[in-house]
């Protein structure tokens, strides 16, 4: 059974003056993986939090699992499950009471509270430690313990809100494990993270979010097929040249200078026209010095999007001062 | 697409159960999980008000009882020591602090942030500040018993010349009024924890507040010697109307201490408690309203 479950339009939310989510729509398909995809301060966790209701909505509107989150908050509640971007275990308590407790918040009754606890300590593998005070659980466990309490009440939606955050990399891998098993039981879920490979690896669709606003949405390789088939990176003894002689020719959409060369974007199978390219530019007695071929990445589609480098993000104001002292 | 029908079974048919909604127990439970874990905060707090009876009661005694024999006595009316005259103003007092202090856990956890899992459950707001204050109430209820026995191991005569059973409805008297004091100051602090960020910004309106509430009152000494002014103050405060009720039932309806005579009628009595429970109301009105309107995230 296909339909959408989360449906969100024209959503704007202000903070004051400052406006974190600027008119953004979108849809979530029933038992999809859905992503945003954003920087720090994009609007992702502002938006998260309206559709969980935690903020209250002040334009738009949103229906979550068929509920209204602005009339019909309680019933949202019910139906989705959320999993914070800090830890939230209260570290007094044991995995199981920390369960118990949730299970009791959404009213379960006594004996499907005891089948379900069971379960889900077993899915996350903390079974071995359901008697362990939070305090005592390695970050990976933390996590995986706070996964199992979304998954509690058995929520049509599930929110996770940058799951993977501060996690080494061996640990992220298993996260990503468990959030695809989820997904496969048939619960629909709801990501927001800064990292390219996480929403790529786990989402059937993204959206790229930026200044709160919705950039670009699809399929991971179709963003990529949107941004270009395959990527060429080239060197050579005379960029500037290279730069117009490629730029003329057919399947070539765009060319970016890069440091020490730059780059090509092509929107054909770029292992036949690399050689193409390369007699053009040898044909004008041009040495290449570096050829690269690749298929782009998200990184990739997210600077083509954003016009910036998510990674960079921080070192590019020093940067971009140094070059202005030097100019002087 | 049906999701009603999907929603589990027990989730149906919620707006009829909501009179049965027992949610504030689940509130409860935990604080009361964390209360016993937290082993210095639950030695410290049992320990605490016996310190107070030790130190303060057996000193203050000491000099109160060597200034009391020259007043002269009213004839056909019981004397009382001095520490049986505090005990019970130590009791309120211990109900006081634990009280005002008893909200300061939903502040930590607003700023631990693990007050977002019980926002953005479907659990009425109420519940969590019924849960909360029904945890201080035990809390109160139990330092309450220990200064009551304490008290008496060191000398303080409460319930003196009482039967087994009218010591047992005294001390059911003493935890009402106990109870519905301490509910009044845990719903304010309640409503002060959900409305601040930090705190030590609760720290200092909490010690702003203890003061006048704690001194105007005749927890300690008696208000008979107070200015008018003060004295004024003394009977809007309901730390004096707990300590009327406390020794009401500790003492009796008539007794002398410090050479003051005091009386207690049960229409004085009926004041005070009415006293406490109008408080409790407000207070409680206060903090439905702020936490209507908390934003946690």
């Amino acid at each position: 059974m296909a339909g959408e479950i989360i449906k969100v339009s024209g959503l704007v939310h202000r903070y004051g003056d400052f406006e974190a989510v600027r008119g953004i729509s979108f849809t979530v398909e029933e038992g999809e993986v859905f992503s945003f995809l954003g920087p720090n301060g994009a609007g992702k966790s502002t938006a998260i939090n309206v559709l969980t209701t935690l903020l209250r909505i002040q334009q738009g509107s949103a229906r979550v699992a068929g509920f209204d989150v602005a009339t019909e908050p309680a019933r949202v509640r019910e139906s989705i499950g959320i999993v914070f971007q800090e830890v939230t275990l209260d570290r007094d308590m044991t995995c199981r009471e920390i369960l118990e407790f949730h299970g009791c918040l959404y009213r379960m009754p006594y004996g499907e509270r005891r089948k379900r606890i069971e379960e889900l300590l077993a899915v996350v593998e903390l079974d071995a430690k359901r008697d362990t005070l939070t305090k005592h659980l390695s970050g990976g466990m933390k996590r995986r313990l706070e996964i199992a309490r979304g998954l509690m009440t058995r929520p049509k939606v599930l929110f996770l809100d940058e799951p993977t955050i501060g996690l080494d990399p061996q640990t992220r891998r298993r996260m990503w494990d468990y959030i695809k098993a989820v997904n496969e039981e048939g619960t629909t879920i709801f990501l927001t993270t800064h990292y390219m490979d996480e929403a790529d690896q786990l989402s059937d669709r993204i959206s790229i979010i930026d200044h709160g606003q919705i950039i670009a949405t699809g399929r991971g390789w179709d963003l990529k097929n949107r941004l270009a088939e395959d990527v060429i990176y080239l060197e050579t003894t005379d960029n500037g040249r290279s730069q117009e002689i490629v730029g003329a020719m057919e399947g070539v959409t765009e060319v970016k200078e890069k440091t020490n060369g730059f780059v090509v974007l092509v929107n054909q199978d770029g292992t036949h026209l690399l050689p193409r390219i390369m007699d053009e530019i040898r044909g004008q007695g041009i040495r290449i010095v570096t050829v690269n071929l690749k298929k782009p990445s998200m990184d990739d589609v997210f600077v083509h999007f954003t016009g910036r480098n998510l990674r960079d993000e921080r070192a590019e104001r020093p940067s971009a001062a140094i070059a202005r002292a030097g100019s002087r | 697409m049906s999701v009603q029908s999907a929603l589990p079974r027990q989730l149906q048919g919620q707006a009829a159960g909501d009179l049965m909604h027992f949610g504030f127990l689940t509130i409860y439970w935990r604080d009361m999980i964390r209360f016993v874990r937290f082993r210095t905060l639950l030695v410290s707090s049992l320990v605490q008000p016996a310190l107070w009876m030790a130190f303060f009661g057996i000193a203050m005694s000491a000099s109160f009882n060597r200034l009391t024999p020259d007043v002269p006595p009213i004839p056909g009316v019981p004397t009382i020591g001095y520490l049986t005259f505090m005990a019970a103003g130590v009791i309120a007092m211990t109900t006081l602090f634990t009280s005002l202090f008893g909200g300061m856990v939903l502040l930590f956890d607003k700023n631990w942030g693990l007050l977002r899992e019980v926002m953005a459950s479907p659990l009425p707001r109420d519940h969590v500040i019924f849960g909360i204050a029904l945890s201080g109430m035990t809390k109160s209820f139990i330092q309450a018993l220990i200064i009551m026995v304490f008290g008496m191991l060191l000398g303080a005569e409460f319930f003196r010349g009482y039967s087994a059973g009218e010591v047992a409805i005294s001390v059911l008297g003493i935890l009402l009024f106990v109870g519905i004091f301490s509910l009044g100051f845990l719903f304010l602090s309640a409503a002060i924890a959900i409305s601040l960020e930090s705190p030590e910004g609760m720290q200092g309106i909490m010690t702003l507040m203890t003061m006048p509430i704690f001194f105007a009152s005749n927890a300690l000494y008696p208000v008979n010697a107070f200015p008018p002014v003060l004295q004024a103050v003394s009977v809007g405060n309901p730390l004096t109307h707990l300590v009327n009720g406390i020794r009401y039932f500790a003492i009796g309806d008539r007794y002398q201490a410090i050479g003051v005579l005091y009386t207690i009628t049960p229409s004085g009595l009926l004041f005070s408690l009415s006293v406490l429970v109008l408080f409790a109301l407000a207070m409680f009105g206060l903090a439905w309203w702020r936490f209507q309107r908390a934003v946690v995230t």
